[in-house]
């Protein structure tokens, strides 16, 4: 028999601040009473003007978020599913792999498209970053970085250079050069610096800018060129994992997912968080646009991927079955926006219907975790990278 | 870990158990290390020595505890006795593990046996008492507290207890020597909730647009590009991924001589359709020469340029839109209404990258507005959709499993060099743009 306990519950909810936490005993005027341990140090401290100041913040801020969600429940008058019932259905997806790609030694963690729309870049575990011409399925050209687990890569509009960075906190731009036996790694140029891992990177419409995000925390814009910091944006409590620029009109605005659970949008110019959705249960992985820039999706390690209207400002769809228990890693769109493909930890990728919220097909044939997902920029094909130390092509 | 302790405590199947003399007080439920090796290799069909190994880490993390030397974590094959610990304690339960909670326990111990601390604890105790000598009140009052609840308590019960406690104290006691743990935690909170207030009240003043109309706006997006989609609708020739043939890319290239129809269909989308194809742009600059408002498209080139290019050319740049499409009697003159013009003429004796955005903004309205559905209406566009090619969908091959042969086709990086050369051969390009940031692919 085991040792009976006459302390309290060990999990449950905090006579406090109700949430379910491991639980302790507090006494109070001799009578015990179950409170975690966060509330128990502020419990603690009391008289002392930061616990005073801590705990009407933290009331305040709880009650303007049921005010926010009261205010967006008023314009929600119909349901994405409703709306897209007059939407045709999709016929049978017939999806193979076209190409594999084998070369990497160790797990690949990113990969980007070259808008020559055959061209790929991508990134491994090993600190190799190859540049593939995936149409031929040859190497084109080869960069071993000095960090392992690089874990963002990305390839330049004009296709002249790449963009790499991960554990070594730093992004590094390489321009491609034609000479083959010219050292790329000689002509290495340091862009970005941060205080953490690189998650991601991603040029912004020209050679010359790039915008990366770290498990620091913060997102941040750089000048290639002189390697100067632009801009800044803070407001992730976590890592931040994962960010995606907006293709609307202006141009101005990009979106970050990171590990505490919150997608946020910013702005550009005055490094401003402008718009924030909260309703992952879990990091979240991945965040891509619609093409038209008036949403995204998400994917998330709660196995669900999430669709959010910026105009609307809240989520209109959930992604997500019950067969399905393992965290999404990568989504991304097809080109008319009426397909999401999700790539999975458990080796699947996922085809969901955007408009009617089905699963319209599920892909096998890795062999181990989909890192990342990306569709070519003309929407003829879409990649896939694992932890199988491969790539496919999918058409 | 876990599951393998609730079997052993299973009263039929589990370890036995005997009651133990331990000093005077006989302590109830406890086992001999011998004992529950012999179980673990019974039970998992495993060697001693992985027995032993196994038992070892159970005692480590917590989930057992020996009784004659408890600071001494192994688990002994011998008489010596053990209890299973109380799952209040285990560590997956109680994590992570508070210094205000050691603290508390150590002033317990300290009231209970004066001066029986050991070297560390003692230690311990005076930088706590230090660290976190605000809140002190509340710890001597909780120890005092839980010591009296206990002494409610029968003493074989006690003993127990106390048992469980050190034990778990043993294993988990949190780091003293890290800086100022509640400080900086409460710092961190005020901060977020701080933030987040803002957050939230700064989402409250949005104008938010009803939900029935962005989803209709879905379905239009989708219906609209359905045809373009080369995964839902196929493409012609063929996908290349496919059937192994680029003939897709060759008729799509930026420079071809007629373009597809789905191409130019597509310039009629949107706008930004138009301005993002290169040749979508060359026509509509064709069409603006004719109407005389060519400017206007030269300009917002221009701001495009200065707000995606290289840092140390900005004040460069400036001057020469200014030069060109801001100053009074300039070549090329862009009508701006007044205020604009004002803000940012204002704003030109201070260049950064978005200096020219208000103006820029204005333009490209303009141009949305008025040029732009006029030259969807117009002869030259229409011409160029009639003009336009539909290409034939390849005839599946005779033999299907034959790959055709796969050509390379030539690196963008290479491209780029080769116009440069060219354009240096050339000299001045045309007045206002520069060419080196369109793509070239």
């Amino acid at each position: 028999m085991c040792d009976q306990t006459f302390l309290a519950i060990t999990f449950g909810p905090c006579d406090s601040c109700s949430e379910n936490r491991p639980l302790m005993n507090l006494y109070i005027k001799t009578e015990p009473i179950n409170y975690c341990s966060l509330c128990m140090e502020i419990m603690a401290c009391q008289g002392l003007a930061s616990g005073e100041t801590l705990k009407s913040l933290k009331a305040e801020s709880e009650t303007l978020r049921k005010k926010l969600e009261e205010e967006r429940k008023k314009l929600h008058d119909v349901e994405l599913e409703k709306v897209a019932e007059k939407a045709e259905a999709l016929g049978e997806l017939n999806m193979k792999t076209r190409r594999t790609l084998k070369g990497h030694g160790n797990k690949v963690l990113c990969m980007d498209w070259c808008k020559d729309k055959r061209r790929i870049v991508s990134s491994s575990q090993d600190g190799k970053v190859i540049v593939w011409d995936a149409f031929t399925t040859n190497k084109e050209h080869a960069v071993t970085m000095p960090t392992t687990w690089v874990m963002a890569c990305a390839y330049a509009p004009s296709g002249c250079a790449i963009a790499c960075g991960g554990l070594d906190n730093k992004c590094s731009v390489y321009p491609l050069s034609l000479d083959k036996d010219e050292n790329l790694a000689a002509k290495k140029k340091s862009v970005a610096m941060h205080t953490n891992y690189l998650s991601g990177c991603t040029f912004t419409n020209s050679d010359m800018q790039i915008l990366t995000s770290s498990g620091d925390g913060t997102s941040a814009l750089w000048d290639v060129e002189s390697g100067q910091l632009l801009q800044s944006f803070h407001g992730h409590s976590a890592d931040v994992l994962t960010l995606d620029l907006a293709p609307s009109e202006t141009g101005n605005t990009f979106v970050s997912g990171g590990s505490d659970k919150k997608a946020n949008v910013w702005d550009l110019r005055s490094g401003q968080n402008v718009q924030s959705f909260d309703t992952h249960d879990s990091d979240i992985n991945c965040v891509k646009y619609y093409p038209s820039g008036d949403a995204f999706a998400s994917a998330s390690d709660d196995s669900t991927c999430r669709l959010f209207d910026l105009r609307a400002d809240r989520e209109v769809s959930i992604y997500s079955k019950d067969s399905i228990m393992f965290g999404a890693a990568s989504v991304d769109f097809s080109l008319s926006g009426r397909l999401l493909f999700a790539g999975y930890n458990d080796y699947t990728i996922n085809v969901w219907d955007v408009l009617k919220g089905t699963r319209v097909a599920i892909l096998f044939g890795h062999e181990n975790r989909v890192s990342s997902l990306r569709v070519s920029p003309d929407g003829t094909a879409f990649c896939s990278g694992s932890w199988d130390n491969t790539l496919r092509i999918w058409a | 870990m876990e599951r393998v302790i609730v079997a052993m405590q299973d009263p039929d199947m589990g370890v036995k158990m005997r009651n133990q003399r331990l000093l005077i007080t006989v302590i109830p439920h406890a086992m001999t290390g011998n004992d529950v090796i012999e179980w673990l290799i019974q039970k998992y069909n495993i060697t001693e020595e992985e027995a032993r190994h196994l038992g070892g880490l159970l005692v480590q993390y917590g989930y057992i505890y020996p009784l004659r030397d408890p600071r001494s974590l192994l688990l002994r094959s011998d008489d010596s006795p053990y209890r299973f610990q109380t799952p209040y304690f285990w560590t997956s339960s109680r994590w992570p593990a508070s210094e205000l909670d050691y603290a508390i326990y150590l002033a317990k111990k300290n009231i209970r046996k004066q001066g029986e601390l050991v070297d560390y604890e003692k230690e311990n105790y005076s930088i706590l008492h230090k660290r976190i000598n605000h809140t002190w009140d509340f710890v001597v009052m909780q120890a005092r507290e839980q010591l009296r609840a206990s002494k409610q308590r029968r003493k074989a019960d006690r003993i127990v207890l106390e048992c469980q406690e050190q034990a778990y104290w043993l294993i988990n006691k949190p780091c003293v020597n890290m800086p100022l743990y509640y400080h900086y935690t409460t710092t961190i909170q005020l901060r977020y909730y701080y933030y987040t207030t803002i957050i939230h009240r700064r989402a409250l003043g949005r104008n938010r647009v009803k939900s029935s109309i962005c989803l209709e706006s879905f379905m239009k997006y989708s219906e609209q590009y359905l045809h373009h989609d080369p995964i839902m609708s196929g493409c012609l020739p063929s996908n290349p991924w496919i059937s192994d043939d680029t003939a897709h890319w060759t008729i799509n290239t930026d420079m071809v001589g007629t373009p597809t129809r789905l191409r130019v269909e597509r310039w009629s989308f949107s706008f930004m359709e138009l301005l993002n194809d290169s040749m979508g742009r060359r026509e509509f600059m064709i069409y603006l020469e004719k109407e005389f408002s060519a400017e206007n498209l030269c300009f917002w080139v221009a701001c495009e340029d200065l707000r995606h290019g290289e840092s140390s050319k900005i004040i460069l740049k400036v001057e020469e839109v200014y030069k060109n499409f801001l100053a009074p009697g300039a070549a090329r003159w862009v009508n701006i209404d007044s205020k604009t013009m004002e803000r940012t003429l204002e704003g030109i004796k201070r260049p950064h990258r978005f200096i020219m955005d208000d103006a820029q903004m204005h333009i490209y309205f303009l141009m949305k507005k008025d040029s732009y559905p006029r030259y969807l209406k117009s002869e030259l566009y229409k011409n160029m959709l009639a003009k336009a090619i539909v290409p034939q969908e390849t005839k599946k091959s005779v033999f299907p499993f034959m790959r055709r042969q796969r050509h390379s086709s030539p690196s963008p990086a290479m491209v780029t060099q080769a116009t440069e050369d060219d354009g240096k051969a050339k000299g001045a390009g045309p007045t206002g743009t520069s060419s080196t940031t369109n793509s070239q692919i």
